[in-house]
C-alpha cells in the first residue's frame, strides 16, 4: 500500500521527440492517495494506458520519475513495483486449473503453501468463483475469466496498487453491470488503491471516487464524478461526460458580459479576464427549460429516450439540447430557451472562466 | 412419408470418379499384386496371404522396419526440440524477422534429390569439404561411405538441416499469435523465463506442434530420395530405410507380390501410428475444454 507519486512524467514512443505532437503523454504531475478508487477517463488514444503502462513499469518513462511513498521506482520492473494489473483481454493459464491460476502469484514469490491456500480461497469466495476452483482454466466463459485474471491481481494482500485496463471490454452488458458492482466491493473489502482504466463514462463514473479525465495526452480535470458533471472544467470534460453532453455555444465578451444572438446571457458569476476572443458558453442540457425568454428558435427534433425527452432547438446557427421531463414543445414550434443562471458558465480557449459566485 | 430426392447421388459421382481414379484404383492393383506370384509375361498365380506371412518372418523387413524407426525417432527427438529453440530465439518484431523467415525457409526450398547429392559431395572423405576438413585437418577419421555411423550421423543431420526450418516456422507461427498481454501479465505475476514458456508458449504451441510431429512423421518414415542419393542404402545395408528395401524388391528383384504386400504394410503402419499419436493429441485438449 502505498501514495503514488507522478512528478514531470511524458512519454514519447518516438526515440527523438521533437515537439509536442511526438509525445503521448504531455507533462504530467499526479497524486494517487493511498486507498482510492480511480478511474481513467477518455477517448480510444488519449494516452490512458500509456499512463497505465507507466505505472506498472511495463513501459519507462522517456522523462520524469514515479514515486511509491518515497521510493524512486521508475526504473523498477513489474514484479519489483508488487503492482497487479488486469487486462482488457482475459489473461489465464490455460493448462492450469482455476485455482492454480489464482496461486500462480503466489508461488512464483515463494509463499508458504499454507497461506496460498488461505489467500485463494478467500479470494475465490469474493470473487464467487469457489465452485469451479478444480476446473481447468481453458474452458471458462469470458466473464469467469476475467474474474480469475482480476483474481490474481488481488490474491496478493502487499501489492500497491491494482490497475484495471478497460477490463470490461469482452463482458456480456448484463454481466458488465454485475462484475462492476463486484470490483466496487472488493475495493471496499481489499482496500487497496485501484485505478480504472475506461472510455466509458458510466464505467467511470459508477466505480470511482475520483476520476481522471484525460485528453490527447494531457489531464483535464480530475474530481469526482459530482464536480465532472456539475462544474466541468474544460469543454472536453463538458461534452464527453453526460448523455446528451454539454452544450457549447460561441459568445462574445463585452464588458465583462456574455454576449448570445444580440442578449446578454446570466452568468453563474464574472468573467475572469483574459485575452484571447475564443469564447463559449456552456450549459448542461439538464439545466435548460422553455418558457418566456428572448432566445427564441423553432424545435428541430424531439428525441424520446425514455424517462425523459431531448429537445433540440435552433438558435441562429446553432443548436441546443435540453431535456424535458413531461409534456414536450410540438416540433416546429418556436419557444423561449431558458438558462438557468447559476449553472451557465463561459470557456475560454476552452478552458473554464467564469468563477462561482459566492 | 417424406419423398427423398435420390438425384443427390449423380452429383457425388465426379467426385467418386476422381476418388476412384487417383486413389482406389492404384491401391486395388497393388493388393491385387500382393496375392499373386508372377514371372512376368503377365501371367499370375494366386498366392494367398503368403507374401504377407513370408514378410513378417523375414529378418531382412525387420531390420529395414528397425532402421526406419530409429530414424524417424532421432530426426524427431532432434528437429523438435530444436526447432522450438531456433523460434523462441527468433525476433518477434523489426527488420529481422523477414530476414530470418527466408533463411529458415531456403532449406525446404531445394528439391530433395539436390539435397541428398549436395550433401553426398560435402562429405566425401577426400573431395567434401566436410569430410576432408575431419579427416586431414581435425584428424577425426570420417567415412561416410564405409563407416556405417558415420554414415548414420550423415543422414541424420542431412535430414536436420532440410526440416527443422518446417519446425521452426509453424512453432514462430505459434508464438507470434500470444498477445502481448500474456507477457505482460506474466511479468506482473513475477513468473520466471521457464513458467512463461512452460505455461504460455508451450500450451499455445501445441496444436501448431502436433501438426508439426504429424508432418515429419509422415515425410520422414516414407524417405526414399535422400538417403538414396547420399548413401544408396549402404555401407551394406546400414542406411537401408524401408522405402529403399521396398524399391530394391520391386525393381531391383521385381519380385513384385511381395514388394507389393510390403507396400500395404508399410502404409498401414504409417496410417496406425499418424492415427493413435493424432487422437492421443486431440482427446487430450477434449479433456481440457
Amino acid at each position: 500500500m502505498a501514495k503514488i507519486t507522478l512528478s514531470h512524467l511524458k512519454h514519447s514512443y518516438e526515440p527523438q521527440p521533437k515537439g509536442p505532437d511526438d509525445f503521448a503523454l504531455q507533462e504530467i504531475n499526479l497524486e494517487w492517495q493511498d486507498g482510492g478508487a480511480y478511474a481513467l477517463l477518455g477517448p480510444s488514444g488519449c494516452g490512458k494506458s500509456t499512463l497505465l503502462n507507466i505505472i506498472s513499469g511495463l513501459l519507462i518513462p522517456s522523462e520524469g520519475q514515479i514515486f511509491f511513498d518515497d521510493r524512486n521506482v521508475t526504473a523498477l520492473s513489474p514484479d519489483q513495483r508488487n503492482i497487479a494489473q488486469v487486462f482488457q483481454f482475459p489473461v489465464i493459464y490455460d493448462t492450469m486449473t482455476v485455482y492454480d491460476n489464482l496461486a500462480f502469484p503466489l508461488r512464483n514469490r515463494g509463499v508458504e503453501e499454507t497461506i496460498v491456500n488461505k489467500r485463494v480461497s478467500e479470494i475465490a469466495e469474493m470473487l464467487e468463483v469457489e465452485g469451479i476452483l478444480k476446473r481447468r482454466a481453458s474452458g471458462l466463459s469470458p466473464d469467469n475469466k476475467q474474474k480469475i485474471s482480476m483474481g490474481r491481481g488481488l490474491v496478493r494482500d502487499d501489492v500497491n496498487v491494482v490497475m484495471f485496463d478497460e477490463p470490461l471490454t469482452v463482458i456480456d452488458p448484463h454481466l458488465k453491470w454485475k462484475l462492476r458492482s463486484k470490483l466496487k466491493e472488493l475495493h471496499h473489502r481489499v482496500n487497496a488503491t485501484m485505478i480504472y482504466v475506461t472510455h466509458d463514462q458510466t464505467e467511470a463514473l459508477t466505480f470511482a471516487d475520483r476520476v481522471v479525465v484525460m485528453d490527447k495526452g494531457q489531464i483535464v480535470q480530475i474530481g469526482t464524478p459530482v464536480e465532472l458533471f456539475e462544474r466541468p472544467e474544460h469543454t472536453f470534460v463538458g461534452h464527453f461526460i453526460g448523455s446528451p453532453g454539454m452544450n457549447i455555444i460561441p459568445c462574445m465578451i463585452e464588458g465583462g458580459v456574455a454576449k448570445f444572438m444580440g442578449q446578454t446571457i446570466d452568468l453563474e458569476g464574472p468573467i475572469r479576464s483574459g485575452s484571447s476572443k475564443n469564447c463559449e458558453i456552456g450549459i448542461r442540457p439538464e439545466f435548460i427549460s422553455f418558457g418566456e425568454s428572448n432566445l427564441r428558435g423553432a424545435v428541430k427534433k424531439i428525441s424520446d429516450v425514455g424517462r425523459h425527452k431531448v429537445v433540440e432547438v435552433v438558435l441562429g446557427d446553432h443548436k441546443i439540447a435540453g431535456i424535458v421531463e413531461d409534456a414536450a414543445p410540438e416540433q416546429g414550434e418556436t419557444i423561449g430557451v431558458i438558462l438557468q443562471k447559476n449553472q451557465t458558465r463561459v470557456y475560454r480557449d476552452g478552458w473554464l472562466a467564469t468563477e462561482m459566485a459566492g | 412419408m417424406r419423398a427423398y430426392n435420390q438425384k443427390a447421388w449423380f452429383f457425388v459421382l465426379p467426385v467418386l470418379m476422381l476418388v476412384a481414379f487417383n486413389a482406389l484404383i492404384p491401391i486395388m492393383t497393388v493388393v491385387n499384386y500382393s496375392v499373386q506370384e508372377t514371372f512376368g509375361d503377365n501371367v499370375f498365380f494366386w498366392q494367398g496371404l503368403d507374401w504377407f506371412e513370408q514378410l513378417l518372418r523375414s529378418d531382412r523387413f525387420h531390420a529395414a522396419l528397425g532402421r526406419q524407426f530409429l530414424f524417424t525417432g532421432l530426426i524427431l527427438l532432434i528437429e523438435i526440440p530444436l526447432g522450438v529453440a531456433v523460434a523462441l530465439s527468433m525476433p518477434r518484431k523489426g527488420i529481422w524477422v523477414p530476414v530470418c523467415l527466408v533463411t529458415m525457409a531456403l532449406p525446404m526450398l531445394i528439391p530433395w534429390n539436390v539435397v541428398g547429392a549436395m550433401w553426398n559431395i560435402f562429405t566425401l572423405p577426400e573431395i567434401g569439404l566436410l569430410g576432408y576438413f575431419f579427416n586431414n585437418i581435425l584428424g577425426i577419421p570420417y567415412d561416410m561411405t564405409q563407416d556405417p555411423l558415420a554414415a548414420w550421423i550423415t543422414i541424420v543431420t542431412m535430414d536436420v538441416w532440410h526440416w527443422t526450418s518446417l519446425v521452426v516456422l509453424l512453432s514462430y507461427a505459434g508464438l507470434v499469435s500470444i498477445p502481448d498481454d500474456y507477457y505482460r501479465a506474466a511479468r506482473i505475476d513475477g513468473a520466471s523465463n521457464f513458467a512463461v514458456f512452460r505455461y504460455i508458449q508451450l500450451p499455445k504451441m501445441k496444436t501448431v506442434l502436433t501438426i508439426a510431429v504429424l508432418l515429419r512423421f509422415m515425410d520422414s518414415f516414407n524417405i526414399y530420395t535422400e538417403p538414396f542419393v547420399l548413401t544408396g542404402g549402404g555401407p551394406g545395408n546400414s542406411t537401408t530405410l524401408l522405402s529403399i528395401d521396398l524399391v530394391k524388391i520391386a525393381l531391383g528383384q521385381f519380385d513384385l507380390g511381395p514388394a507389393a504386400a510390403m507396400s500395404l504394410i508399410y502404409f498401414a503402419i504409417t496410417l496406425l501410428v499418424s492415427w493413435v499419436f493424432y487422437s492421443v493429441m486431440n482427446n487430450q485438449s477434449d479433456g481440457e475444454g
